[in-house]
């Protein structure tokens, strides 16, 4: 078939089809509600999107203390931390540290939504409030405050010791047991929300149903509550997970330096160091790492409640 | 022996009586429907039945033992709710298997239990579907099966056809009396609905205000309601203002012109006569006068607004051919004397 030909056949074929069946209608494409979200995608595209990039291409530069940041394109940043155990303990120790928190939310925030949902009237609020309460105070201040909590002449230590408990003081500061006590405490507020936002959705009746039915209140509990609670508490697992992993204020005054997570690991990087290539090369790390955590146990969990969900 | 005993039971909210004083008594085997407006304290009766709310005052006793001394998951209720409240997590073969599994029967039996109980509602075919991939009527025979499949000493149904379509409602009737009739559970109906309450019930108890106003065959009520307020619940009523007064053939009632004989204990002063719409016929002479404002063919039936000096009437009379007046015409309206009731009192 020659040029011509072609030309011709597409020329012809739409009348050709007119006798059968009435051309397909152009499908309009509405452009209103792409201008209208256009304001927010610019905000995103400048305050997130291309910072990102930015760090990211960083991330391969090269740094000499001599030298100062090489405009060179290379993996030896990544292959550094790749092959360096300090790095490998200190991205271990940011997902165990986070792991706990993100489980102790969840076993904390879950029962305390479910109490404060059936609490009555005026306590609710109330407690509503006390749990929001660290969300309404600063970061930095918050944490101060736990560690005059606990230092070893700290409130936590002195009452302990006075009552007995312990011979010597319990080491809370510079210690991932004060880091993950403190995180959690910043953090459960968002496990509370997001658990009680899916046990806003639960009928009322289906509790009531279960115990007709001769289920015993924790029965109740474990077979019907809990099953229709999970994507709650995996939503919230998501938030806290992701905050705790990449948290900053919190491991920096009560880890301090002798306590690294990775987030304080590139804050020194860029600041101490001056390396700025290895800080974006960790940073960018942990968000990846984040991101395959989170996907995966979602993935998981989904699967494994797949009723719920649908 | 009666079966089910509700005595003086009470319930307050605050100063609110929700539940006034209600005695009831229902035979083993019978469909006994609580029916009122909103409101009127049929919902907080059942949730008391139930154990989901306690009484203030009262007892309540379940062939011959205290039911308020159980805790609700140990009543042995069936209970069919309103937003049918089936796990949205389990299969519907999982919902009905749950109250099995709480009695701890074998996995068998449970398997093939919860089959007949499926099969009785016709859904034999559904058990693998989860609650959010079914009808409203189907969830709705889910919550049923689910009820039924643990043998409930007495099954509570609180307006369990409220959420279905008309058509849905009517087959879900049918379908409930037969499986009434099959199995022969004794069963509690919460309504709102006077046609649905009539069409299933063995007796209705018609509330108003936390206080029974009439326990009686749906039969029996609608031709003698003991109230003003039954009367006009239980279907369409005629309401007439009149005057209750002695005259030398004994005690008669006037009402617009006409004098209608009234029992003897009626104290003289105003009286209300009601009269069903399909009582009241199109007579020659001597009754009481009105005009024809409008009338509507409903296909088996005519309908008619009437005005006459006593109030407005309704008229329903059979399509059967006969001839009937046209609007703005004036007729004479009568009716038997057995067919009216009177009441002392004001509309």
């Amino acid at each position: 078939m020659t040029a011509v030909d072609a030309h011709k056949s597409l020329i012809d074929s739409p009348d050709a089809a007119a006798d059968s069946a009435p051309p397909p209608r152009p499908e309009r494409r509405p452009l209103a509600p792409y201008l209208l979200s256009l304001p927010a995608l610019a905000l995103f595209a400048v305050l997130l999107l291309v910072p990102l990039v930015m760090t990211g291409l960083l991330s391969l530069n090269s740094f000499g203390f001599y030298t100062g940041i090489q405009d060179v394109w290379q993996l030896g940043n990544y292959i550094d931390i790749v092959t360096d155990d300090y790095f490998h303990e200190i991205f271990l120790r940011t997902f165990r540290i986070a792991v706990v928190v993100t489980l102790l939310c969840a076993v904390l925030g879950a029962p305390e939504a479910y109490i404060l949902r059936r609490m009555r009237s005026p306590w609710r609020g109330l407690c509503l409030l006390i749990v929001l309460g660290p969300l309404l105070i600063s970061v930095v201040s918050r944490t101060l405050g736990w560690a005059l909590l606990f230092g070893s002449t700290g409130i936590i230590n002195t009452a302990l010791m006075a009552v007995g408990l312990i011979a010597t003081p319990i080491e809370f500061m510079y210690t991932e047991t004060g880091v993950i006590i403190a995180l959690t405490h910043v953090l459960v507020p968002f496990m509370v929300l997001s658990v009680w936002a899916s046990l806003q959705r639960l009928d009322p009746q289906v509790e009531n149903a279960a115990l007709s039915l001769g289920a015993k209140p924790f029965t109740v509990l474990r077979r019907v509550v809990l099953p229709q609670v999970v994507p709650g508490i995996l939503s919230g697992s998501i938030i806290v997970f992701a905050l705790a992993a990449s948290a900053f204020a919190t491991p920096a005054i009560i880890g301090g330096r002798r306590l690294k997570v990775a987030a304080t690991l590139a804050y020194d990087e860029f600041l101490n160091t001056l390396n700025w290539p290895l800080g974006a090369a960790i940073a960018i790390l942990l968000l990846l790492a984040n991101i395959v955590i989170i996907v995966g146990c979602n993935r998981l969990v989904e699967r494994r409640y797949k009723q719920v969900f649908e | 022996m009666p079966y089910l005993v509700l005595d003086r039971l009470t319930k307050r909210f605050g100063p609110w009586v929700a539940v006034d004083n209600m005695s009831l008594t229902v035979e083993k085997g019978e469909l006994v429907s609580l029916l009122g407006p909103s409101g009127c304290g049929k919902t907080t009766t059942l949730q008391m039945i139930a154990g989901f709310l306690d009484p203030s005052a009262g007892r309540v006793t379940l062939d011959g033992a205290d039911l308020l001394a159980k805790k609700p998951n140990e009543r042995g209720l069936g209970i069919v709710f309103q937003s049918y409240a089936l796990f949205p997590h389990m299969t519907a073969a999982e919902n009905v298997a749950f109250g099995l599994e709480m009695r701890g029967i074998p996995r068998a039996d449970r398997d093939r239990m919860v089959r007949d109980a499926l099969q009785l509602v016709g859904l034999g075919a559904f058990g693998d579907r989860y609650p959010r991939r079914m009808s409203g009527g189907q969830q709705q025979r889910v919550a049923l099966a689910r009820a039924m499949v643990i043998k409930p000493s007495l099954l509570l149904l609180d307006e369990p056809l409220s959420n279905l379509d008309a058509k849905m409602r009517e087959e879900m009737q049918i379908e409930l009396r037969r499986i009434q009739r099959s199995v022969g559970t004794t069963m509690i109906l919460v309504t709102h609905d006077q046609a649905e309450a009539m069409a299933l019930s063995d007796r209705v108890v018609i509330m108003n205000k936390g206080r029974v106003e009439q326990v009686a065959a749906p039969q029996d009520a609608y031709d003698n309601p003991a109230s003003a307020f039954v009367a006009n619940f239980l279907g369409r009523t005629n309401l007439l203002q009149g005057v209750v007064r002695r005259d030398g053939a004994g005690r008669r009632i006037d009402v617009a012109g006409t004098a209608w004989p009234v029992a003897a204990e009626l104290p003289d002063g105003p009286g209300l006569l009601t009269v069903r719409p399909e009582k009241v016929r199109f007579v020659d002479g001597g009754g009481v006068p009105g005009l024809v404002r409008a009338r509507v063919f409903q296909g088996t039936q005519w309908l008619f607004e009437i005005r006459t000096e006593a109030g407005d009437l309704t008229v329903i009379r059979q399509h059967d051919g006969q001839t009937l007046p046209a609007e703005n015409e004036p007729v004479m309206l009568g009716w038997r004397a057995e067919d009216m009731r009177v009441m002392a009192g004001e509309a």
